[in-house]
């Protein structure tokens, strides 16, 4: 086992650094000069020089990815353009709001997704089953950000429940801080409660069908723990992979989402930024949401050959 | 039973498609002429789904839409299909670049999608074209990791030891034996890549680095719809119900592509 989680962890650097090597190449895509871009169509040329100096831009491409590195190993980010102050600082205060938005998401998903793609394997072909695949087949086909907008239309214009949008802080009480999140996580989570009910409904089925769950039923099991000990466990292994998509998912869809909530987190920041063209946040944010992915699927490879042993001597 | 949703997906994105084709021949108004007399009327006889803030009609710029997801779409289904096979086929048959370019494919997956493409997008300047570039670089690595998982079974297969022995071209086996062996896989996922497609694709123009404005773009409907929920919701509902039955039937079409030639899968039909 420790040779194995020494050999996940070492095949994610090549991956972590070509992702660095990205997020800082993005801004060299910028067609003409990104000083120029970023200084905004009135400025002066003493003003765009000013940006190219402050950002570095002056100096040959392989310095500044030297001097990016080597802040980057400080945990120093650069500073953002549009917000003058540090890039890591920015992040580091809206990242526990987009965290917090995509583990309320993460909770709703398994607590729904998960006992619904059960259930519906279990009533296999029955109008139950119909049913649960019918609504996961529609939340996989439903743009986020318009369910959101149309949540938003029922909860808050026709019944007056829930607030339309903005963020109150937990220190706030927790019942409105609860109330602004709801929405933009019932929103954010319903692609994956569907993608999560499918999954677990189909490999669910596979497992029932295994012999061991015959013997299982044969030597006089009560079903619920057939289903609970012995099917329910294995399919959990396929799950678990899954869970690094639905990470990515989430922070994917906290970008669109907070726009349509106007919550303060990092996918907001992220997108002001690009349309700000602040490339220093923007790098940022890239790397940073990248890096938790990576880290993300390192725990689940981590965790399924915990789970099945057999993935570790392969 | 997954034979008619196959079927019923098809005569869903059929409907989208032949929306694309005749959006000339279905509008009803001009998709970008400025009425103000005619602002926020709502649904009605003359203005099927209302009309916007300008006074345009709805429905012809939901039809005009469909034009722009379904073009970007496929453009991008194209793009990833011809780049990931090309990956896909080398990594899984040239071992050598193998590790090099799956690392890139991993680290490339690693972004959370909309926001590379929505960074992409940026940098390179809100345009139809544009999109389809950063979509393509986003979704390349899924066709190419599908590709590349099936070439590393068939490869092994007797007929390509066969014909690894009667001597033919690395380029020959790779492009006459291996691809149309592993041609099912990837058709499964180009159309979930498709479904992909048009929800980012939506998703870009919703938050403003799409095709600019007055171009009638779903996402951009739907943006402009947001500050009018209140009062004129139905500028927001139908451009998305538009982008729904798209992607349900790429979805069900993907499904039921998958039910037919990937057997493995198949454990519904037992």
């Amino acid at each position: 086992m420790g040779r194995y989680i020494v050999q996940r962890v070492l095949a994610a650097f090549p991956v972590l650094l070509i992702v660095t090597l990205i997020s800082f190449c993005i801004m060299q895509l910028v067609p003409g000069d990104p000083a120029v871009v970023m200084a905004g169509p009135q400025a002066t040329a003493k003003e765009v020089e000013q940006v190219r100096v402050q950002l570095g831009l002056d100096k040959p491409f392989l310095t500044q990815l030297g001097t990016w590195l080597y802040g980057l190993l400080q945990g120093d980010l650069g500073r953002s353009i549009l917000l003058g102050r540090g890039v890591s600082q920015a992040i580091g205060e809206r990242l526990p709001i987009t965290l917090t938005l995509a583990l309320l998401s993460f909770l709703l998903t398994v607590a729904i997704g998960i006992p619904a793609g059960v259930i519906a394997a279990l009533r296999q072909n029955t109008w139950i089953d119909q049913t649960v695949m019918t609504v996961a087949l529609i939340g996989v086909s439903l743009p986020n950000f318009w369910l959101g907008l149309m949540l938003i239309i029922f909860f808050s214009v026709v019944l007056d429940l829930l607030p339309a949008g903005g963020y109150v802080t937990l220190s706030q009480g927790f019942w409105p801080w609860f109330k602004s999140l709801l929405l933009p996580s019932l929103s954010l989570g319903l692609l994956q409660m569907g993608l999560l009910a499918r999954i677990t409904r189909s490999t669910m089925l596979e497992v029932l069908r295994q012999d061991y769950i015959r013997t299982a039923r044969a030597k006089g099991l009560p079903a619920f723990k057939v289903v609970a000990k012995h099917a329910f466990k294995n399919a959990l292994i396929p799950i678990v992979t899954i869970i690094g998509i639905i990470f990515s998912l989430l922070l994917t869809g906290s970008v669109v989402i907070e726009t349509v909530y106007s919550l303060p987190g990092l996918g907001r920041l992220l997108a002001t930024s690009i349309f700000s063209r602040d490339y220093p946040v923007i790098q940022g944010g890239l790397l940073l949401t990248a890096a938790m992915f990576v880290g993300i699927n390192l725990l689940v490879d981590v965790l399924y050959a915990f789970l099945d042993p057999r993935v570790r001597y392969d | 039973m997954r034979h008619r949703l196959f079927v019923s997906g098809l005569v869903l994105l059929g409907l989208m498609v032949l929306m694309a084709i005749f959006a000339d021949l279905l509008a009803t108004h001009n998709p970008v002429q400025v009425r103000a007399r005619f602002r926020f009327r709502p649904p009605s006889f003359d203005n099927f789904f209302g009309t916007d803030n300008f006074g345009r009609d709805i429905y012809t710029r939901v039809v005009y839409g469909a034009r722009l997801s379904i073009s970007i779409g496929f453009a991008v289904v194209l793009l990833t299909a011809i780049a990931g096979t090309a990956i896909g086929l080398i990594s899984g048959y040239v071992r050598r670049l193998d590790n090099f370019l799956m690392r890139i494919m991993d680290a490339l997956m690693a972004f959370p999608t909309i926001i590379l493409a929505l960074a992409l997008s940026a940098a390179l300047g809100p345009s139809a074209f544009n999109i389809v570039v950063a979509l393509s670089v986003v979704y390349t690595p899924r066709v190419a990791r599908v590709v590349r998982a099936s070439v590393l079974v068939v490869r092994e297969a007797d007929y390509v030891h066969a014909a690894q022995a009667v001597g033919a071209s690395n380029l020959r086996i790779m492009i006459e034996h291996i691809l149309p062996n592993s041609m099912a896989p990837l058709v499964v996922q180009l159309s979930f890549v498709f479904a992909y497609a048009v929800i980012a694709e939506a998703v870009l123009s919703f938050l403003g680095v799409g095709p600019p404005p007055p171009t009638p773009s779903w996402g951009s409907i739907i943006a402009e719809g947001k500050d009018y929920i209140r009062e004129a919701a139905w500028i927001t509902l139908f451009p998305g119900i538009a982008i729904a039955m798209t992607v349900l039937g790429l979805n069900l079409l993907g499904d039921g592509l998958r039910d037919v030639l990937d057997p493995r899968m198949n454990v519904d039909n037992r």
